[in-house]
């Protein structure tokens, strides 16, 4: 049973059902014995009120022998239910009630005695009474108890009979009225486009409702600010590859249109930076977006950092064929366990950003940050406003001295991808000179010295 | 025609600056918020071509301010936001017009000669005094069916003269529509190139009003 209406209706109206059933029972039997008692006291009282009568020869006239019985006369109510026979000690039937049967009712001695007469189960008291030379038998039929008590049951289960199914309409009207409010968030969010994110108007819901609607709320909420922060992404992205491409664009009809050499020579020059600089934005907004996507970007390995850092020199040594790398001979036998590609990108990304902004003759250089898990890039630019730190790695951000050439990204994707090495980066002015220092704090485990720190030095 | 385009892209702005000069227009540069400000507090500008994002706020910001300062310098933004809501947020917050990034040098250059004759209560697109007929997109002119033929700078003082004809232009208003920031003005410039037009158009065309300017000689 999947519906929870039909299953609270089922269990209420079973319950309620068995509940009646037993009640029933238990009257039936506690009836039976009341019943039983009562009737057995009044056949005993009826038995000894017309012993005592014919002793105290009210009736009937003492009977010859061999003539007919002597009718008792009937008191008014008993007539149906009891009956009774005044035997002589002899066994002649002296007298009998009008509804009484012929037979005798019981041949046992006094007390209470049952017996099959005519085919009907009786139950029978005898008083004997020795001085008049009389046995007096007063009975009632078993089956009219069993009516009697019958009887009291119907009279309780028919009721039952009506009420159970108002109650089941009541139960089920109840039902209804209880579970509508999930009714109308089921109808008003089947009703929705994909768009819309308002909260669901838990109004007047039962309280146990409420929690579901203030869990959905929270969930929009989530995926609303998911989606906001998406699609501020996408437009900066999208501010960030139409810019270049207008700028592709432009440089490209000018070089249709001029007339002088120079001036065409020179938009093909541009034409040509343009498209290195959307490649690279495009490489770049590829590598954060497979940062996006999750933090299992391959496998934790060691990494040993001297080789990684002259791999990633090289790789940028493009960007500033002037500025040489450093690198701390303490962090060239250091092993980190990270995974290769985010390690790379963080690196790649930090070097190329010092680069970026060191000036014609500068030095950037890798160190080990004294006393603390963690190695540092300095340059020798002019470092950053302290109101602009913040911003940093924010993406697309470029800070008001930047050259315009960067995509914005570099620290960005530094930071993505340190989160992903277990590290985070912090960026601040140099204290010594004017530069930015930039330190890739590694959490405790993640970096080592190598087992070969010996020979590598 | 002396347009200042706010871009902190330096490719496209390179470009701009030489793609719009191809187009008759004299163009002046700026990269950010402050500096376009500046410029706009310091010189006068026939357009302005802006960039809605800049790396110290929002072109939209700097368009809210002017138009809140009460100038009416036609305004055309460019910018690689063009949703429809960012076309109405944008023309509501006082542009003339709205052109979305890629876009083609040549409407560019069209937008801003539309804006720039609607700033000045123009609509058509060419100029004309008397049998003289001027073509800013084509930088042609005409007079009586034939054509003149006209340098760069001569076709822009004769257009500054012929946006209003009667009305006196200084000479510093004609270098300044002239030259941008970085252009070396020679100290006759202007003389010279009026005097080049004189020989052209003849001696009573442009009339020069002792100590004010010049201005195009009026009546038939």
């Amino acid at each position: 049973m999947r519906s929870l209406r039909v299953r609270l209706f089922a269990t209420l109206i079973v319950a309620t059902g068995a509940l009646w059933l037993i009640a029933a029972v238990w009257i039936y039997v506690g009836a039976r014995q009341e019943v039983e008692h009562v009737l057995d006291t009044r056949l005993q009282e009826a038995a000894r009120m017309v012993s005592s009568l014919v002793a105290a020869g009210s009736l009937p006239p003492k009977p010859e022998a061999g003539g007919p019985p002597g009718l008792i006369p009937e008191a008014a109510g008993y007539e149906r239910q009891l009956s009774c026979q005044i035997w002589s000690l002899d066994d002649r039937l002296v007298a009998r009630s009008s509804g009484a049967p012929d037979e005798k009712l019981s041949d046992g001695g006094a007390g209470f005695s049952e017996r099959v007469v005519n085919g009907e189960p009786w139950r029978v008291y005898a008083v004997q009474d020795e001085a008049k030379g009389i046995r007096v038998l007063v009975g009632d039929r078993l089956g009219l108890r069993e009516r009697l008590v019958t009887d009291l049951i119907k009279g309780l289960l028919w009721p039952a009979a009506f009420i159970l199914p108002l109650l089941g309409v009541l139960i089920w009207a109840s039902l209804g009225r209880g579970l509508r409010p999930l009714d109308r968030i089921t109808r008003e969010l089947s009703g929705r486009d994909a768009e819309d994110m308002s909260s669901v108007d838990a109004g007047a819901a039962p309280s146990e409702i409420r929690p579901l609607a203030a869990a959905l709320n929270g969930l929009f909420g989530k995926v609303e600010r998911a989606r906001r922060h998406e699609r501020e992404v996408t437009a900066f992205a999208a501010h960030e590859l139409r810019t270049p491409l207008a700028g592709l664009k432009t440089q490209a009809q000018i070089a249709v249109a001029a007339q002088d050499p120079a001036v065409r020579d020179n938009a093909l020059r541009q034409v040509v930076r343009a498209v290195d600089r959307t490649s690279r934005l495009v490489t770049q907004l590829l590598a954060l977006a497979r940062l996006d996507a999750g933090p299992s970007n391959g496998a934790v390995e060691a990494v040993p950092l001297g080789s990684l850092i002259d791999e990633v020199a090289e790789l940028c040594r493009a960007a500033a064929p002037d500025v040489p790398v450093m690198v701390d001979p303490e962090i060239r036998s250091m092993v980190l366990a990270a995974p290769r590609e985010s390690l790379m990108l963080l690196l790649k990304n930090l070097t190329e950003n010092a680069l970026q902004h060191s000036p014609v003759g500068g030095v950037v250089t890798w160190r080990r940050t004294a006393g603390e898990d963690a190695i540092d890039i300095v340059d020798e630019g002019l470092g950053a406003s302290e109101a602009e730190l913040p911003q940093l790695t924010q993406r697309f951000f470029r800070g008001a001295g930047s050259s315009g050439a960067g995509t914005g990204l570099g620290l960005a994707i530094a930071a993505a991808a340190a989160a992903n090495c277990r590290a985070r980066i912090e960026l601040m002015n140099r204290a010594d000179r004017p530069g930015l220092s930039a330190q890739v704090h590694f959490e405790a485990g993640v970096m080592s010295a190598s087992r070969q720190a010996g020979m590598a030095a | 025609m002396r347009v200042l385009v706010v871009e902190d892209d330096p490719l496209l702005l390179d470009g701009l600056k030489v793609g719009l000069g191809l187009a008759g227009v004299t163009v002046d540069v700026v990269s950010t918020c402050a500096d376009a400000e500046a410029a706009l507090a310091a010189n006068a500008f026939d357009a302005v071509v802006l960039d809605r994002m800049l790396p110290d706020g929002s072109g939209l910001d700097v368009l809210k301010r002017l138009r809140g300062s009460g100038d009416r310098t036609p305004i055309l933004l460019l910018t690689a936001l063009d949703d429809t809501t960012d076309r109405v947020d944008g023309l509501d917050a006082g542009a003339d017009d709205y052109l979305g990034k890629p876009f083609d040098l040549d409407e560019l250059a069209a937008r801003i000669r539309s804006v720039a004759r609607r700033g000045v209560g123009r609509a058509a697109g060419t100029l004309r005094w008397r049998d003289v007929t001027l073509d800013p997109a084509a930088m042609s002119a005409i007079r009586d069916g034939v054509a003149l033929s006209l340098s760069r700078r001569e076709f822009s003082v004769l257009a500054a003269l012929m946006e209003r004809p009667g009305a006196i232009k200084s000479r510093s208003d004609l270098e300044d529509r002239l030259y941008g920031w970085q252009e070396e003005v020679e100290s006759n410039a202007v003389e010279v190139h009026v005097h080049h037009l004189r020989v052209k158009l003849g001696r009573e065309a442009i009339e020069t009003v002792r100590g004010l300017g010049y201005r195009m000689r009026d009546g038939e």
